[in-house]
C-alpha cells in the first residue's frame, strides 16, 4: 500500500483494506460457526463457504494492488482450483460423516436417504457390477423414478463399506 | 492504514486459528477434527494473502494453491480412511 | 492403448486450461510462452491419456455470464446465512437430508450441478447415486417439508440454469418441453 497516496490510489488502497478486512473475517465466520453449531454436517457448512468467499476477497484484494493485468489470470486459476476441491473434500467429509451416524437425527426434519441406506441393507441380493451396468444404460431412456428401487443397491454397490451401515440401524 | 490494516487482520486470524485449534481439541469426532484443520489451513492461506497484498508480491501464490490441494487430498483421504474402518467396525 | 483416439474437439477445453495454467505458472502470458505451453499441453493430453469428459459440444456465454454472477452473489450469500444462523438465530438448526432427482445423466452435467450446489447457500451434497443421477443434498436450516420442497426446486433450478449453459441439445429440449407452458419457451439458444 502506499502511504499518502491520492485520488485513485486512496480508492484502491481503501477497498483493499476493506477486502483485507472482510476476508479475515470469513475465517472467523468459519472458526464461529464450527464452534458454535451442534452436529458435524452444520459444521461443514460453516468450513467450507467462508473459506471460498474469503479467499476470493483476498484474491481481489491482490489484485487490486499489483496492478498489472497477467496478475488476473493468474489469481483467477488459484481461486478456480479452490473451487473446484472444496466441494469435493466437503462432499467425502460428510459422506463419511453421514455412513458414520455423525449427524443427529434429532436434528434432521426430513432424511430421505435413511430409507435407502435401510432398503439396500436389507437387500439381500447384492447385484454384479454387469447388473448394475444394464440399470444405467437402461435408465437412459425411461428416465426419472422408474428404476428408483434399484437406487439403494446401487449405492451399496461401490465397495467402501457401505453395507454394513444399516444393520445397527435397522 | 497498511498498520491498521496488518493489525486488524492479524488479530482476527489469531482469534480464529484459537478458535479452530479448540476445536480441533475438543473436536468430538476424527472428522471434526479434520474439518478444523481444513479450516485451519485457510487461515494460514488467508494469511499468506494478506501478506501478499500488503506488501505487493506474488511470491505465495502458489503456496497457497499448494496449501488447497494438500488440504483437499489431506480431508479425502481422511474420510475414506474414516469409512472403512466404522464399516469394519460395525461388522464386529 | 487400445481406446480410440479423442478428438483435438473434445480436447480443447482441456488443452485451452492447460495453457492457462502454464502461463499462470510463469507468470508470462507472451505468445511464445503460451505456444510452448500448448505444445506441451498437447503432449501431456497424449501421454496421460484420461478417460475423456463428454462434453456436449456447446456453451452459451449469454447464459454463462449471468450465471456466474449470481453464483458469485451466492457465494457471498451463503457465507452471511452461516454467520447469520451461527450467531443470530442461535447455533440450533434443524437440518435436513433430501433427496433430488435430477434431469440429467451426464457425468460432467451432475458433477458440476453437485459443485455449484455445494457453494451456494444451505445445501451440500452428501451422497450421489450416478446410476439414477439422484442428488442427495443435506439442507441447513430447513424446518418442514415446505423448505425441503424449496430446496427442491433450488436444486432443479441450478441444473437448469447449467443445462441452459452447457447441456446437450436432447437435454435442453426437454427442459424446453418442460417449461413451457408456464412461460413461452426461449428460443435463440445458439449452439
Amino acid at each position: 500500500m502506499t502511504p499518502d497516496a491520492g485520488g485513485v490510489d486512496a480508492v484502491i488502497d481503501a477497498l483493499t483494506a476493506v477486502f483485507l478486512v472482510l476476508g479475515a473475517l470469513m475465517s472467523l465466520t468459519a472458526t464461529i460457526g464450527l464452534l458454535r453449531f451442534p452436529d458435524l454436517m452444520s459444521r461443514m457448512h460453516a468450513a467450507t463457504k467462508p473459506q471460498v468467499l474469503g479467499l476470493f476477497l483476498l484474491l481481489v484484494a491482490i489484485g487490486l494492488q499489483m496492478r498489472q493485468w497477467w496478475v488476473w489470470p493468474v489469481l483467477v486459476v488459484a481461486w478456480i482450483f479452490q473451487l473446484l476441491t472444496v466441494p469435493v473434500s466437503a462432499h467425502m467429509v460428510g459422506r463419511a460423516g453421514y455412513r458414520t451416524k455423525h449427524l443427529h437425527p434429532e436434528l434432521l426434519s426430513v432424511d430421505e436417504l435413511e430409507a435407502v441406506v435401510r432398503r439396500s441393507a436389507n437387500d439381500p441380493g447384492e447385484p454384479g457390477s454387469a447388473v448394475e451396468l444394464d440399470n444405467v444404460l437402461g435408465l437412459g431412456e425411461t428416465g426419472d423414478g422408474a428404476l428408483r428401487g434399484t437406487a439403494g443397491q446401487n449405492l451399496d454397490d461401490r465397495g467402501d463399506g457401505r453395507g454394513d451401515q444399516g444393520e445397527s440401524k435397522g | 492504514m497498511k498498520d491498521v490494516v496488518l493489525i486488524v487482520t492479524a488479530v482476527v486470524l489469531t482469534v480464529a486459528a484459537a478458535g479452530a485449534i479448540v476445536r480441533i481439541a475438543v473436536g468430538p469426532s476424527l472428522l471434526d477434527r479434520v474439518l478444523a484443520s481444513d479450516v485451519l489451513l485457510g487461515i494460514v492461506g488467508a494469511a499468506l494473502a494478506i501478506d501478499m497484498a500488503v506488501n505487493r508480491h506474488l511470491n505465495n501464490l502458489f503456496l497457497l494453491v499448494a496449501l488447497t490441494l494438500i488440504g483437499f487430498i489431506g480431508s479425502v483421504t481422511v474420510a475414506r480412511f474414516v469409512a472403512d474402518r466404522r464399516g469394519q467396525a460395525n461388522d464386529s | 492403448m487400445s481406446r480410440k483416439p479423442i478428438s483435438l474437439r473434445t480436447e480443447l477445453p482441456l488443452l485451452i486450461w492447460l495453457v492457462i495454467v502454464w502461463g499462470a505458472l510463469w507468470r508470462d502470458f507472451s505468445p511464445g510462452n503460451l505456444l510452448f505451453g500448448a505444445l506441451i499441453a498437447l503432449v501431456v493430453a497424449r501421454i496421460f491419456y484420461l478417460p475423456p469428459v463428454e462434453l456436449s459440444g456447446r456453451f452459451n456465454v449469454l447464459r454463462a455470464v449471468p450465471f456466474a454472477l449470481v453464483f458469485l452473489a451466492k457465494v457471498v450469500a451463503a457465507s452471511f446465512q452461516v454467520i447469520f444462523l451461527a450467531v443470530v438465530k442461535g447455533p440450533k438448526v434443524v437440518n435436513a437430508v433430501v433427496e433430488v432427482p435430477l434431469r440429467s445423466h451426464s457425468d460432467l452435467m451432475v458433477t458440476a450441478t453437485g459443485h455449484v450446489l455445494s457453494l451456494i447457500p444451505g445445501s451440500l451434497v452428501v451422497e450421489v447415486d450416478r446410476s439414477t443421477s439422484t442428488l442427495y443434498i443435506h439442507g441447513l436450516d430447513i424446518r418442514d417439508e415446505a423448505d425441503a420442497a424449496g430446496l427442491r426446486k433450488e436444486v432443479q433450478d441450478t441444473e437448469a440454469g447449467l443445462i441452459r449453459i452447457m447441456g446437450t441439445k436432447a437435454e435442453l429440449a426437454a427442459l424446453e418441453a418442460e417449461t413451457a407452458p408456464p412461460r413461452a419457451a426461449t428460443k435463440g439458444e445458439t449452439p
